[in-house]
């Protein structure tokens, strides 16, 4: 259950604004015209099937991957196109928490934790080390932790590490991509309560994106669907059950009968 | 015969594509590294890893490419020329082309493959798109440290290696072919010039930063899982022999014709 109501937008201005976004990978047409709004200090749960361009939604926004046509704004500044430079400061409004958490593994947990405040944000070593170590903490994670290798972590501490990573620099705008995929559903509580306590904290604008409806209805203000590409619902959680649409109901009670007819192989 | 045009064609145009690629890919890294900001620990990192780490792979091959050498001269020329020969094919053999192709070849399996398999592995779990959302510029921080200790280290274990090769061929035929060591040894000084020695080691550093730009640029662009990083791997190693033997033929083509 979401307890607190989506907070009322301080300018009219949304954090991000994204219109007609189009990508393609060859003949797949992946996004076909995306428009959606994220208000500031909404958290904002993007659901849809596998497939069915979630993460190139993300990857867009993140400039990781340039979309074919479309806008993309982020305070009002238009953001599509823009430099490496440019695209680095902008970086430092955001955290990201990848599927499969992305830690370095060259690097000891708390140096990866620290990694954006000391290689993009040139805080000193010492002071980085220090606010890892806080951010450990507030994901549960005691100090002995900080000095192992990602690859000596279960799945559920490496998310809750990259968590860490994604919050310790307090950024304005957090993503969270599949955040309990893979994980059973005990931890998966677990994040999606780490995640509702820090974006509390942060006051944080946030997008997530996940096909478990659980975690959609815990961390979300608002959730919309995705479906070839373009976003075909949009509305508070708590209308998510009563949407009136067939395509939201089969996804959210994951029938295989429906509207949505499953791609078996990939196009 | 239609069919026939067609695949050519297709090869034709993947072949333009991989080579517009790398003159970007090239550029991109190249114009980074006089672009601030510089990340001078993981350019020590790779230093000691490139070049430090190198050195024994590197010395035992010198050493035993020296030796050959000295056996094959002395049993390959006629015996009243072989006293002059000896010292003279080692020392050229060796500070001309043996020291950097051997050198630059051990490099492309040693640090080639290594570069391409962990910046491939980085590549397909996310971990270079989660440098980009740490305001960190993959290129940056991966590429250029990476160039740079190719482009910088090379040349000094070429040079190192120059050394401990003729001192095999030294070895050899003190030992086993019955010369006079100082005599061996002045006829090596004398036989010793700047530009066989400087075209070494300018082959060395081009072939350092093929080696690792080979290495970054196939680890960057894998995909799909371990099969991806593997093809990577391959494709970086070969491609940076073939480019090294390449550039060996027209750098020497340059300054000895």
């Amino acid at each position: 259950m979401t307890t607190s109501m989506p907070p009322k937008p301080e300018t009219a201005t949304p954090k991000i604004s994204i219109r007609g976004l189009v990508k393609s990978f060859g003949p797949n047409r992946v996004l076909r015209g995306v428009d959606l709004d994220i208000e500031r200090g909404e958290s904002l749960v993007v659901i849809g099937g596998s497939g069915s361009g979630k993460s190139v939604l993300l990857k867009c926004i993140l400039g990781l991957v340039r979309p074919d046509a479309g806008s993309i704004k982020i305070d009002g500044e238009e953001t599509v196109g823009l430099g490496a430079g440019a695209r680095d400061e902008l970086m430092t409004k955001f955290g990201m928490l990848f599927q499969g958490g992305a830690l370095f593994d060259s690097l000891a947990v708390w140096e990866n934790v620290a990694f954006g405040l000391i290689q993009g944000r040139n805080v000193d070593r010492d002071t980085a080390r220090k606010r890892a170590f806080a951010a450990l903490a507030s994901v549960g994670l005691s100090e002995d932790v900080g000095a192992l290798n990602p690859a000596e972590l279960s799945g559920g501490m490496q998310k809750r590490v990259a968590l860490a990573r994604a919050i310790v620099a307090e950024p304005e705008i957090i993503f969270f991509d599949e955040p309990t995929t893979g994980l059973d559903p005990i931890m998966s509580d677990i994040i999606n309560e780490l995640i509702v306590d820090c974006v509390k904290r942060l006051g944080a604008t946030t997008l997530s994106i996940t096909h478990d409806m659980a975690s959609a209805r815990k961390i979300a203000n608002r959730i919309a669907m995705l479906y070839q590409g373009k976003i075909i619902w949009s509305g508070p959680t708590a209308q998510i059950d009563h949407s009136g649409n067939d395509y939201v109901d089969q996804f959210i009670h994951g029938r295989a009968s429906g509207p949505i007819r499953m791609e078996v192989r990939r196009a | 015969m239609l069919p026939l045009f067609a695949s050519v064609g297709r090869v034709f145009i993947a072949f333009i594509d991989s080579v517009g690629r790398l003159s970007l890919f090239t550029g991109t890294a190249l114009s980074h590294v006089v672009r601030p900001p510089f990340y001078g620990r993981a350019l020590l990192r790779q230093l000691v890893d490139v070049g430090y780490f190198s050195l024994p792979v590197v010395g035992m091959t010198a050493v035993f490419t020296g030796m050959v050498l000295a056996l094959q001269t002395f049993s390959g020329f006629p015996s009243y020329v072989a006293s002059s020969a000896v010292p003279s094919v080692v020392l050229l053999s060796m500070t001309r082309e043996l020291g950097p192709v051997i050198a630059g070849l051990m490099l492309a399996g040693r640090i080639g493959a290594a570069v391409a398999a962990e910046i491939g592995t980085m590549r397909v779990t996310d971990q270079i798109d989660a440098l980009s959302t740490l305001s960190t510029n993959p290129f940056k921080y991966l590429v250029v440290p990476r160039v740079l200790a190719g482009l910088v280290t090379l040349p000094l274990l070429v040079l190192i290696a120059d050394v401990i090769g003729v001192f095999g061929g030294f070895l050899v035929s003190t030992y086993k072919l019955g010369f006079n060591p100082s005599g061996y040894l002045a006829l090596t000084i004398s036989y010793l010039k700047t530009m066989d020695v400087v075209s070494g080691l300018v082959k060395a550093g081009m072939f350092g930063f093929v080696v690792t730009l080979m290495g970054c640029y196939h680890g960057y662009h894998s995909r799909g899982g371990a099969q991806g990083v593997g093809s990577a791997t391959t494709n970086a190693v070969v491609s940076a022999s073939v480019l090294i033997l390449l550039t060996d033929y027209l750098i020497t083509a340059l300054v000895f014709s």
